[in-house]
């Protein structure tokens, strides 16, 4: 358990407080920055939203180490508590990738149905317009009764 | 955590590692196991924000968060993020006196724990406080309810157009000159009666006269009070013959949505669609399961608190681990908002 003293502890609550109460501001004041509301700068859709992007994720990241590391003590606990606390959480690491490409993926066939059902094309049986997924439907030869 | 809580912990049982004479990994079975109800409840969170991140990025657009999330008490006009802000600083000081009194306990310094424990129930309080605010203001203000977004996307290029160029571009078909009945109404679109006959339509639009916190010249729609946002979409087709089959509709006060029409890169004006359902109820139900967490923290923390003052640990003399225990539960809610922040409301 623990190989600070209780003076030393103490300090380690004031550090964290203003630690965290530093980086929430200043996330904050990047993600304002960020979306135009302090200047008249933006990042829009460029490369610099993923810069943004990064840096939010990196803070948070370590804003949650803290919190772990000091504030619940994983730090002075045994190596093989933390290790069979923190190890299964990178499970979640392919859990986020394979399902965040999951999902644009989602986004992509979505698009390809929306598509297709606003396409318009001759039905070549009936002779009629229609509208939906026919677009890809050609008339029927002879040669198709080979 | 100092000289904590392992006052005659070690060898009280003789024996062997096999024999129950040694305690896995240096730690007690109490404290083993919240570890582990933790890393559990940790994949249960990670999984609703998984599924937000999936939903969200099969979407063509998603609600802007700073839009969104700009209101505060007892502060007119826009506030982005500000409101949060306050709560994450809630939540955060209240871990700190969290662990202040996790260190009093330590040193079996009763007084010191349940005055540290008081102030971090009180934090936690404060943060539900919060939390119902933030839940009415988007439920009855916003109108986002879990299977409505009136937030509109925002993602496609363009620019926002003025009501006299929606005009100018019949894009709403009808002025307000063409309707007298609705020159007297006030800035929030009640009319003098509320309940006077109002003919042929129940949504109306009117030229709004110049206020100081809205710029003039915006088309506004007055929604009637027990009207949805469904039926105000389909009402809409009819009453403003949009080209567009969705009226948009983006306006932060309760009975007032403008139709956000935008000039596309293309020159055509068009109106913005209706934000991705999803985001509601995402909304809803993970800050909701986070906001339960805080509940039942809290709760925990007053029955705590009570066997704190009435002796019950002081007897056990092992560092007040039952107070450990809890502060590892609080630092939890602690750091799953961290989480939920950086999801919601800053990416």
């Amino acid at each position: 358990m623990g190989h600070l003293s209780y003076e030393e502890s103490k300090k380690v609550v004031v550090k964290g407080l203003i630690l965290l109460g530093v980086l929430t501001i200043v996330e904050v004041a990047i993600a304002l920055f960020a979306n135009g509301h302090i200047t008249s700068f933006d990042v829009g859709d460029t490369w610099m939203r993923y810069v943004y992007m990064a840096l939010m994720i990196g803070l948070s990241l370590y804003k949650a180490y803290f919190i772990v590391y000091e504030f619940m003590h994983m730090r002075y606990e045994a190596k093989g508590l933390a290790a069979s606390v923190l190890m299964p959480t990178m499970l979640l690491v392919w859990a986020v990738v394979a399902f965040f490409n999951e999902g644009a993926s989602y986004g992509e066939r979505r698009n390809v149905i929306d598509r297709k059902d606003k396409v318009e094309v001759e039905d070549p049986t009936y002779k009629i317009k229609k509208i939906g997924m026919l677009e890809n439907t050609r008339e029927l030869k002879k040669e198709d009764f080979k | 955590m100092a000289d904590t809580a392992v006052h005659g912990h070690h060898g009280e049982v003789e024996g062997g590692k096999w024999d129950g004479g040694q305690r896995p990994m240096d730690a007690s079975y109490g404290k083993l196991m919240m570890w582990y109800f933790l890393v559990s409840d940790a994949f249960t969170f990670a999984g609703f924000l998984i599924a937000y991140g999936t939903i969200r990025f099969s979407m063509p657009a998603w609600p802007v968060p700073d839009f969104v999330f700009a209101k505060a008490p007892f502060l007119h006009g826009e506030w982005p993020l500000i409101f949060v802000t306050f709560m994450t600083f809630v939540l955060i000081i209240s871990s700190v006196t969290m662990v202040r009194a996790v260190q009093e306990g330590a040193r079996e310094n009763k007084r010191g724990v349940v005055f540290w424990m008081a102030l971090t129930i009180v934090g936690g309080a404060t943060f539900l406080g919060c939390q119902a605010w933030e839940w009415n203001t988007m439920i009855n203000g916003e109108g986002v309810t879990v299977t409505k977004d009136p937030f509109s996307s925002q993602l496609e290029g363009g620019t926002y157009v003025s009501g006299k160029e929606l005009l100018d571009a019949d894009f709403i078909a009808k002025k307000a000159s063409d309707a007298p009945e609705l020159q007297g109404m006030d800035q929030h679109g009640h009319g003098h009666d509320d309940h006077a006959e109002v003919p042929h339509k129940e949504i109306m639009y009117y030229l709004k006269p110049g206020t100081k916190d809205i710029e003039e010249n915006r088309f506004f729609v007055k929604r009637t009070h027990d009207k949805t946002f469904e039926e105000l979409k389909a009402d809409s087709e009819l009453s403003f013959e949009v080209k567009d089959p969705y009226l948009i509709t983006y306006g932060h006060d309760t009975h007032l949505y403008e139709p956000a029409a935008f000039r596309g890169e293309d020159g055509e004006i068009r109106a913005e669609a209706f934000g991705p359902i999803a985001f509601g109820s995402l909304f809803f139900f993970i800050t909701g399961f986070h906001g339960f967490h805080v509940l039942s923290g809290v709760v925990f923390l007053i029955v705590i608190m009570i066997n704190v003052a009435s002796g019950l640990y002081a007897k056990r003399k092992n560092g007040y681990e039952m107070v450990e225990k809890i502060g590892l539960y609080w630092h939890f809610v602690d750091l799953v908002w961290v989480f939920v922040f950086l999801c919601f409301y800053l990416l």
